[in-house]
C-alpha cells in the first residue's frame, strides 16, 4: 500500500477508536456532575451512591480518552505534514486554544475531583466536577470548529498559495460548527443515556441492593436518551440542509442519488449494487419528495444527482491531479469526485437507524419498568446491555460518513465563499516512507486492541461490583480517602 | 511577535520538562525507591492528582507550535516519525497504568502495570530528550522542510546524548521530588539515590549544553551543584526549586542558541527553518497572544492551587487498604 492509504487507515482507526471514549466521557461527566449536585443540594444518600458508581466508570473511560487523544495532537504533523503546512495559519489556532482553554482545566480539575473528596469543602469539590465536565464540552467545540473549517472553510483569504486567517470569529462561528456542535453533544448524551439504561437494567434484573439507585439511573438514562434523540434530529436536519449547500456531492453520495430529481425521493433501503455511480441494478424503497424537503424545506425542489455534479466539480476544481511525484500513482491521473458510495450510503442509514433504535429502546425499557416493575426474563438485561452499542455505532457511522463523504478533498472547497481554497487528501500526506506509517499503524492498533480488552474487563468488573464496590472503605485515621 | 511566540513555546517546554520531568522520574525510580506495593503506591500517589495536568504542557507546547509555527511543527514531527511513535505509545501505556494499576487486586496485574510505568517513563523521557535535542541540533532537511535520508536520521551521537540528558535530569529531579513529597524511609532512600546518582546521571545534560553552547554549561553545573548541596543539607524544598532553576537555565541556553532558527538543516544553512520562514501570519499570532495572555495566568493559578491542596507529604501510613 502507498503512504496515502496507510495514513488514511491510521487516521481512521485512531480517530474512530478515540471517539468511542469521547462521547461517553462528555455525556457521563455532565450527568455525574448533575448527580453530585443533587446530592450536595438534598443530602440524599442515593445521589451520593449514584455519583460514586457512575463516576468510577467515567474515570476508567476518561483515562483511555485522554491517552488516545494525545495521538491526535501529534498525527497531523507526523503523517499529514503537507496538510499542516497548508492550513497551519488557520487550523493550529483552535487546536492550541483547545489545549490552553480546555485540556488544562479538564486534567487539573479531574485530578482535584478524584483525589479531593476529603480535602476540599463539598461545594468546592462539586465545582471541580462542573469545571472538568464543562471543559470536555469546550474541548469538543474547538475541535469541531477545526473540523468544520475543513468541511466549510471560512474567515480566510488566499495568500501566496495558502489560506491566511482573517477572522478567528468567523472560524469559531462557522455555521457548520454551530450545527455540528449540538449534534455531536447530543450524540454524546445518547451514548451516556444508553449506558445508564443498560447497566441499570442489569442491576434491577439481578435484584442488586440499592434498587432506588438503579431505578433512578434507568429513568434518568431514558429521558436523557429521548431528549438527545430529539436534539439529534433537529440538529441533524440543520446539518443536512447546510450540507446540501456546502457539499452537494456528499449529500448526493449519502443518498446514492445518481440523477438529478425534482422532487427528489428519500431512499430508505436499497437492494443491489450502490457502488456504481450510474445506479444500474439498484432497487430502492423510497419516500417520495422527502429528500427535497430535507434539502430545502420544500417538497417540490430539485436535488442534484452525482452524474450532474461530477462535471460541475471537474469544471471548477479540475479534471486531473497535477503532475507531481509526491502524489505517487495519482500524479496526473483523473480526479474521482465520487466518494465511496457504499460507505456514505450505508453510513448515513446506520447512523440514523442506530440512533432511532437507541431512543426507542430506552422508552421501551422505561415502559417495562413502569410503577416499579422489573421483568424477570433474561432478555430484559440482555436487551439493555446490547442497546448500549447502538448509539456508539450511530456515532461512528456518522463520523465515517462525514469524513469519507468529503473525499477526495481534505479541505472541501467552499462554494459560496473563498475562492481557491481547497486541498485534495492525496496532497496532504507527509513525505514519509510507507514503512514508517505501517510501523505506527500496526503498533498503535495492537496497543489499542489490548487496551480495549483491558477497559472492557475493568468496566465489567466495576459494573458487577455495584454500589459496594465503589464506596470508600472505613479507613484508619490519617489515611487518604482515595489513593491509586 | 514571532520572537514572543518562540519564547512562549520555550516556556511551555520549560513547564513540561520541569513538571512532567519529576513525574517521569518517579515512574523511572518506582522499583528502586518503592520496595513493596505500599511504598510504590506512596510514590504513585505523590503524582496521582497532578501528572495528567503536567502532561497537558506537552500538548499545548505542540499545539502552540502548530498554531504559531506550522512549518516547524510539520517538519519536526514528520521527520522524527518513528521516535515519536514510540513516545506516544510510552505515554499511552504509563497514562493508563497509573489509573488501572490499583483497580484489580492481583499481584500479577500490578506487576504488569508497574513494568509499564517504569518502561513508559524511561522511553518517554528519552524520546522527549531526543526531540528537543534534534530541534536544537538540526536534521537533514531539504528546502521544503522534508527529511532527506533514513527514518532514523534523528538518532545520532549528539541527539542520543540529548536523550540521555533529559532522562538523567528526570531521574535526579524525580528523586528530589520524592524526597520532598514523602516521609520516612522512602524519603531517606530518595535523598540517598538523588545524591549518589547525580554526578553520573547529570553528566549527559552537561555534555549536551557544552556541545550546544560551550562554557554556558557551567551555569547549569553550578545550579545543579547548589541543588545537591541543599539536598545534603536536608532542605528538600530548596533543592527542588534549584532543580527547577537548572532546567529553566537549560531551556534558556538551548533555545537561546537555537534562535532565530527553529530547526536547522544539517545539509544547507539556507534550508534551515527559522522563526521568520515558519511563522503564522501576524493576525493569527495576535489572536493566539490574546488567548495565551488570558489563559496562561489562569492555568498557573489553578495548577498552583492543586499543588497547594495536595501539599502534604505522604507516607506508608496514609495509604488505605484496598480500592
Amino acid at each position: 500500500m502507498e503512504v496515502l492509504e496507510l495514513a488514511r487507515w491510521q487516521f481512521g482507526i485512531t480517530t474512530v477508536y478515540h471517539f468511542l471514549m469521547v462521547p461517553l466521557t462528555i455525556g457521563l461527566s455532565l450527568l455525574v456532575a448533575a448527580m453530585q449536585t443533587a446530592w450536595v443540594r438534598t443530602g440524599d444518600e442515593r445521589y451520593y451512591k449514584m455519583t460514586k458508581f457512575w463516576g468510577k466508570l467515567l474515570l476508567i473511560n476518561f483515562a483511555m480518552g485522554v491517552v488516545t487523544g494525545i495521538v491526535q495532537e501529534f498525527q497531523f504533523g507526523m503523517a499529514w505534514s503537507a496538510y499542516s503546512r497548508f492550513v497551519g495559519d488557520v487550523f493550529g489556532a483552535p487546536l492550541a486554544m483547545e489545549g490552553i482553554v480546555a485540556f488544562f482545566v479538564e486534567s487539573t480539575f479531574l485530578g482535584l475531583w478524584i483525589f479531593g473528596w476529603d480535602k476540599l469543602p463539598k461545594k468546592a469539590h462539586l465545582a471541580c466536577a462542573w469545571a472538568f465536565s464543562l471543559a470536555t464540552m469546550a474541548s469538543a467545540y474547538f475541535i469541531l470548529a477545526a473540523n468544520s473549517w475543513m468541511q466549510h472553510p471560512v474567515g480566510i483569504v488566499m495568500d501566496e498559495g495558502r489560506p491566511r486567517l482573517t477572522s478567528i470569529w468567523a472560524v469559531l462561528t462557522n455555521n457548520t460548527v454551530l450545527a455540528a456542535f449540538p449534534h455531536t453533544i447530543a450524540g454524546a448524551f445518547a451514548v451516556a443515556g444508553a449506558f445508564l439504561v443498560g447497566i441499570a437494567a442489569w442491576h434491577l434484573y439481578r435484584r442488586s441492593q440499592d434498587e432506588s439507585v438503579w431505578r433512578g439511573s434507568l429513568k434518568l438514562g431514558t429521558w436523557v436518551g429521548v431528549v438527545a434523540f430529539g436534539a439529534l434530529s433537529i440538529s441533524g436536519d440543520l446539518q443536512g440542509k447546510l450540507m446540501f449547500e456546502q457539499q452537494p456531492m456528499k449529500m448526493a453520495a449519502a443518498e446514492a442519488l445518481c440523477h438529478t430529481e425534482q422532487p427528489a425521493s428519500f431512499s430508505v433501503f436499497a437492494i443491489g449494487d450502490v457502488t456504481r455511480p450510474d445506479c444500474e441494478n439498484v432497487k430502492s424503497i423510497t419516500v417520495p419528495a422527502l429528500l427535497s424537503f430535507l434539502a430545502h424545506n420544500d417538497f417540490s425542489s430539485e436535488v442534484k444527482g452525482i452524474q450532474d455534479l461530477v462535471p460541475m466539480y471537474q469544471e471548477k476544481y479540475g479534471e486531473f491531479y497535477p503532475v507531481d511525484e509526491r502524489l505517487g500513482e495519482l500524479s496526473g491521473k483523473p480526479i474521482d469526485y465520487v466518494p465511496a458510495l457504499p460507505v456514505t450510503y450505508w453510513g448515513f442509514r446506520l447512523m440514523i437507524g442506530f440512533g432511532a433504535v437507541s431512543a426507542g429502546l430506552g422508552v421501551f425499557m422505561l415502559w417495562l419498568t413502569r410503577r416499579n416493575r422489573t421483568p424477570t426474563g433474561w432478555w430484559f438485561p440482555a436487551l439493555g446491555l446490547a442497546g448500549i452499542a447502538a448509539p456508539f455505532l450511530a456515532n461512528s457511522a456518522g463520523w465515517i460518513f462525514t469524513e469519507m463523504g468529503r473525499q477526495p478533498f481534505v479541505v472541501v472547497p467552499n462554494p459560496s465563499g473563498v475562492d481557491g481554497v481547497w486541498m485534495f487528501t492525496a496532497q496532504a500526506v507527509s513525505n514519509s516512507t510507507p514503512g514508517e506509517i505501517l510501523t505506527s499503524l500496526i503498533a498503535l492498533t495492537a496497543v489499542y486492541s489490548v487496551l480495549a480488552v483491558v477497559e472492557f474487563h475493568l468496566i465489567r468488573k466495576y459494573v458487577r461490583g455495584g454500589i459496594p464496590g465503589v464506596l470508600p472503605q472505613k479507613t484508619d485515621d490519617g489515611a487518604l480517602a482515595f489513593a491509586y | 511577535m514571532e520572537t514572543l511566540w518562540f519564547v512562549l513555546i520555550a516556556v511551555l517546554w520549560l513547564g513540561y520538562l520541569f513538571l512532567e520531568g519529576f513525574d517521569f522520574g518517579v515512574g523511572m525510580l518506582l522499583p528502586v525507591l518503592g520496595r513493596d506495593n505500599t511504598e510504590r503506591r506512596v510514590m504513585i500517589n505523590t503524582i496521582g492528582p497532578v501528572w495528567d495536568g503536567n502532561e497537558v504542557w506537552l500538548i499545548v507546547a505542540i499545539g502552540a507550535t502548530f498554531a504559531a509555527f506550522p512549518g516547524w511543527y510539520a517538519a519536526l514531527l514528520s521527520a522524527a516519525y518513528l521516535p515519536l511513535t514510540l513516545f506516544l505509545i510510552a505515554l499511552i501505556g504509563r497514562g493508563v497504568a497509573f489509573d488501572y494499576r490499583g483497580k484489580v487486586d492481583n499481584p500479577r496485574w500490578r506487576k504488569a502495570w508497574d513494568s509499564t510505568i517504569v518502561a513508559g517513563s524511561w522511553i518517554a523521557t528519552l524520546c522527549v530528550g531526543l526531540l528537543i535535542s534534534t530541534t536544537v541540533l538540526g536534521l537533514p532537511i531539504d528546502a521544503n522542510g522534508d527529511r532527506v535520508g533514513s527514518p532514523f536520521a534523528a538518532i545520532r551521537l549528539d541527539t542520543v546524548i540529548g536523550a540521555l540528558a533529559f532522562a538523567g535530569y528526570a531521574l535526579v529531579h524525580g528523586a528530589v521530588f520524592t524526597a520532598l513529597k514523602t516521609e520516612g524511609e522512602i524519603r531517606e532512600r530518595a535523598r540517598r539515590v538523588a545524591i549518589t546518582l547525580a554526578p553520573v546521571a547529570l553528566l549527559p545534560l552537561v555534555a549536551l549544553l557544552a556541545i550546544v553552547a560551550g562554557l554556558w554549561a557551567a551555569v547549569v553545573v553550578a545550579i545543579l551543584g547548589l541543588a545537591m548541596w541543599r539536598l545534603v543539607a536536608d532542605r528538600d524544598g530548596q533543592s527542588f526549586a534549584l532543580m527547577g532553576l537548572a532546567i529553566a537555565a537549560t531551556v534558556a541556553i538551548l533555545f537561546g542558541s537555537l534562535y532565530p532558527n527553529v530547526l536547522p538543516s544539517t545539509l544547507n544553512d539556507a534550508w534551515s527553518l527559522t522563526v521568520a520562514n515558519t511563522a503564522s501570519s501576524p493576525y493569527t499570532l495576535k489572536v493566539m497572544t490574546w488567548v495565551a495572555a488570558f489563559g496562561t495566568p489562569a492555568v498557573l493559578v489553578y495548577q498552583g492551587w492543586t499543588y497547594w491542596v495536595f501539599r502534604k507529604r505522604i507516607g506508608v501510613r496514609h495509604i488505605p487498604a484496598a480500592h
